[in-house]
């Protein structure tokens, strides 16, 4: 049961990131990049993290993507011209790039598979919620708390940098 | 697991006909109840009361034109509608109706009256879900290409975003004393009484939880005083300018089953879903379930009216002072509540 749904997961992941960098409207470009976010919380929920599967849709569907989504409506984008104009080098360096890339990153998630079957700490029956809470408010307290510094650090640029300047 | 995956469609199956048929009724409700409120008599002349009228409704809205604008984005025009729609109604699925004693069905146990059971992020899920209902009206007035329908989704969005963040806050005082994201626990978590007198409902010790959250929910659902996506004398429809017949009827719908999530979601977190105050019911067997699930109905349907009743009471808030009202009240209102949830907690006293 759970390996179909995956592989229909999977296959929808992988086709959605193909048009979502592949579509000439920058518009269907993001909606595909939601679609692969769905597919990916699909796989993190069968994998038995339901809150990461939450957490995925609620940051970037519900919040990045509607930004992108915005930035784009709101500068009126026009169709991709720029996209396959680049220079011949350009490109031919890009692919080989790509591809060795590609291959390292296969390599390596070969490398690293779990040979029986993959099941992570804490998941099953029990859900991630009460171990990824006890996890960050204990082990990795620090951390969390530099993170909070961060995130305020962020919040005080962004308003600095979107404030009117008053005469 | 067949039987399983049976049930879970069966529930699912009747989860969307109550849903889908709660729209007409409220339709009925908001229009007779509007007419009493402004002293007229409203729709009444297809069949007792006016009953039918909704009926006739939805034989217009179907048979009407199916008109698509030349300028649109076809594609994306067309898929908003459903957006609204499947969002609004698969918010439905983690909201616990009834009380479960360990019930079967067939020799099959029927594992609670809610469709999703063992769902540990419950509210959680709902969230994600709901923050997706965005993407419709944005697209809608995106790809209609029509000014008011583009001011509209801007405005929905920026108010969407800004209040799901109130909405979020204000529960977590909810899910702290619950200690579960699971809405099935937070409904039993408020059984019994507290400070030995109040009902242990989380509106008497979180009032101000509540009251943002239910604020919060007015503004989701783009309800008055909150409804400046489709403010009629600034926007003429806000993003649904463009939609006509079944288009627009999904928008309508969709908006209303929103509504009724939004209703269940304030019985469950605050208003003890299926429990009464003070008695402790033990709702054993299948009449404890029927009373259980008619308990949850009667408040959900009380909060359904309470909609209606605000639309036709307040007037409509200027976008500013909606956006300020958000951010500058809303917000730190719920981050009190909280606060004071955890300084309770604390104290032991709740």
């Amino acid at each position: 049961m759970v390996t179909p749904l995956f592989l229909a997961a999977a296959v929808v992941a992988v086709m959605f990131s193909i048009f979502a960098i592949s579509l000439r409207n920058p518009v269907y470009n993001v909606l595909s990049l939601v679609v692969v976010f769905f597919a990916m919380a699909a796989i993190f929920a069968l994998l038995g993290m339901d809150f990461l599967a939450a957490i995925q849709i609620i940051v970037y569907s519900g919040a990045i993507l509607v930004l992108f989504l915005f930035v784009i409506m709101l500068l009126n984008i026009r169709r991709g011209d720029r996209l396959g104009s680049g220079r011949r080098l350009q490109a031919l360096l890009g692919a080989l790039t790509a591809i060795g890339l590609g291959t390292l990153l296969v390599w390596a998630a070969s490398r690293l598979a779990p040979t029986g079957g993959a099941s992570l700490p804490g998941a099953v029956e029990t859900g991630t919620v009460v171990p990824i809470g006890r996890a960050l408010l204990t082990t990795h307290l620090f951390a969390f708390e530099l993170i909070t510094l961060l995130l305020v650090a962020a919040i005080v640029g962004a308003v600095y940098l979107a404030r009117r300047e008053s005469q | 697991m067949w039987a399983e995956v049976a049930l879970i469609l069966v529930k699912l199956a009747i989860g969307l006909a109550v849903l889908l048929t709660t729209v007409p009724i409220m339709v009925w409700v908001e229009r007779r109840a509007s007419a009493l409120m402004q002293d007229r008599l409203g729709p009444n002349r297809v069949g007792p009361y006016g009953l039918l009228q909704p009926v006739v409704d939805a034989v217009k809205l179907i048979t009407k034109e199916n008109l698509i604008p030349g300028n649109v984005n076809r594609f994306l025009y067309l898929l908003a509608p459903v957006v609204a729609l499947a969002v609004a109604l698969s918010t439905f699925i983690a909201v616990p109706v009834g009380h479960d004693s360990g019930l079967t069905l067939f020799g099959y146990p029927i594992q609670g009256f809610i469709v999703a059971p063992h769902l540990n992020i419950g509210i959680l899920y709902i969230f994600a879900i709901a923050s997706l209902g965005v993407y419709a009206t944005v697209l809608a007035g995106w790809s209609s290409n029509n000014k008011y329908s583009l001011y509209g989704g801007i405005r929905a969005s920026a108010q969407t975003i800004s209040y799901e963040l109130a909405m979020t806050i204000s529960v977590v005082g909810v899910l702290m004393t619950a200690g579960s994201l699971d809405l099935g626990t937070v409904v039993t978590s408020q059984t019994g009484t507290w400070l030995s007198v109040l009902p242990r409902w989380n509106v008497v010790p979180q009032l101000l939880g509540a009251i943002t959250f239910m604020v919060a929910a007015f503004a989701e659902t783009n309800r008055l005083p909150f409804d400046l996506p489709e403010a009629e004398a600034e926007l003429v429809a806000g993003y649904m300018t463009e939609y006509s017949s079944m288009k627009y009827a999904a928008f309508f719908m969709g908006e209303y089953v929103h509504m009724t999530v939004s209703a269940a979601l304030i019985t469950v977190l605050f208003f003890g879903g299926w429990t009464l105050p003070w008695v402790d019911v033990g709702f054993t067997g299948w009449g404890g379930a029927i009373a259980s699930i008619a308990i949850f109905s009667a408040k959900v349907a009380f909060f359904l009216f309470f909609f209606v009743w605000v639309r036709w009471t307040l007037p409509r808030f200027r976008f500013d002072q909606l956006m300020a009202l958000g951010w500058k009240v809303m917000v730190p209102l719920s981050v009190l509540n909280f606060l004071w949830v955890g300084a309770a907690m604390a104290a032991g006293i709740l």
